[in-house]
């Protein structure tokens, strides 16, 4: 797995975190790990697929959720987990939104799809064989994990480059 | 959070702002920096529809638009608001903030685009900046209690 399809995401979620939450983070250790993804709390996952493919899991403990819940919307938040699902999906939102921005501008193009939102007991289907890069963002209101797995897919970006360019 | 002078209308009435995203958490983090800089809302809307009715129904002197939402994206709405109304004055709110969005945006008649997550002081710059465009709604910001200009 390429450490520069990886950085953009690990560099957003740490900006967009530091910015929403209105606090210091630091990036914890990093490691690798295959097979099916055991979550720590409520995930958000999203698919990209084009000139990169792969997925990213954004996961925290509903206590967390809550915490963020309050710092974002600026006012005490009910114990619900309606407010738990939307926030984990709108901080899936910024982070993924940021990181495909500087990809974007690096000239990748691909889609990505929106966050699937896992909250019971059952795997995190498709995550199962999958080479991933897995680390905690330690914030103010407690770890967020991220868990992204992601290749390159030099030939369909050759095939697109080669197309004629129409006038 | 700090405190920033308010930005008025000419007739030095609150600056009224329609919000559409299609995060409820997203909406209520842009309403509460509004309020901060004075402002009135007007309305708000999920989707980029549900948007250009609430366009038709307040009337408002800024839009903060998201980019992707469903039925209708922020674009396509942009697009069909100010076909309708010219003089419509549309801000786009996203994370995703890459050159190609953010020209489509442009192209189709928003004034400026301001990445998530939004800091305050930058939303407000850009609101000043987008106000001071329209004579008809140019007000200088007025001082509130106790208050540091940024």
């Amino acid at each position: 797995m390429r450490m520069d399809l990886i950085q953009p995401f690990i560099n957003a979620a740490d900006a967009v975190f530091a910015e929403s939450l209105q606090g210091p983070t630091k990036i914890g250790d990093l490691l690798m790990e295959e097979g099916a993804y055991h979550r720590k709390g409520v995930a958000a996952l999203i698919v990209i697929k084009g000139d990169i493919e792969g997925r990213v899991i954004l996961d925290l403990a509903p206590e967390v959720a809550l915490k963020v819940a309050a710092i974002l919307t600026g006012a005490e938040v009910t114990d619900s987990e309606q407010v738990v699902r939307e926030t984990v999906c709108e901080l899936a939102n910024m982070v993924i939104g940021n990181s495909v921005t500087l990809l974007n501008d690096q000239g990748y193009r691909f889609k990505v799809f929106p966050p699937e939102i896992h909250m019971n007991d059952q795997g995190l289907a498709g995550s199962r064989d999958t080479e991933a890069m897995i680390l905690a963002i330690e914030t103010t209101c407690g770890n967020i994990y991220l868990n992204i797995a992601m290749h390159h897919l030099a030939r369909r970006r050759r095939e697109r480059d080669a197309l004629p360019v129409s006038s | 959070m700090p405190q920033f002078a308010a930005l008025l209308r000419k007739d030095n009435q609150p600056v009224r702002y329609l919000v559409v995203d299609d995060s409820v958490f997203a909406r209520k983090n842009i309403i509460k920096m509004v309020q901060l800089f004075g402002g009135e809302i007007a309305g708000e809307a999920g989707d980029g529809l549900t948007a250009i009715a609430e366009y038709n129904r307040t009337k408002p002197d800024i839009v903060l638009m998201d980019i992707t939402m469903p039925q209708m994206e922020g674009i396509e709405a942009v697009e069909r608001i100010v076909r309708q109304y010219p003089e419509a004055r549309i801000v786009m709110v996203s994370s995703v903030g890459y050159q190609e969005n953010i020209l489509a945006a442009l192209q189709k008649g928003a004034k400026h685009f301001v990445q998530k997550p939004v800091k305050p002081e930058v939303l407000y710059e850009i609101l000043r900046y987008v106000l001071s465009d329209d004579p008809a709604l140019a007000g200088a910001p007025v001082a509130l209690a106790g208050e540091h200009r940024s």
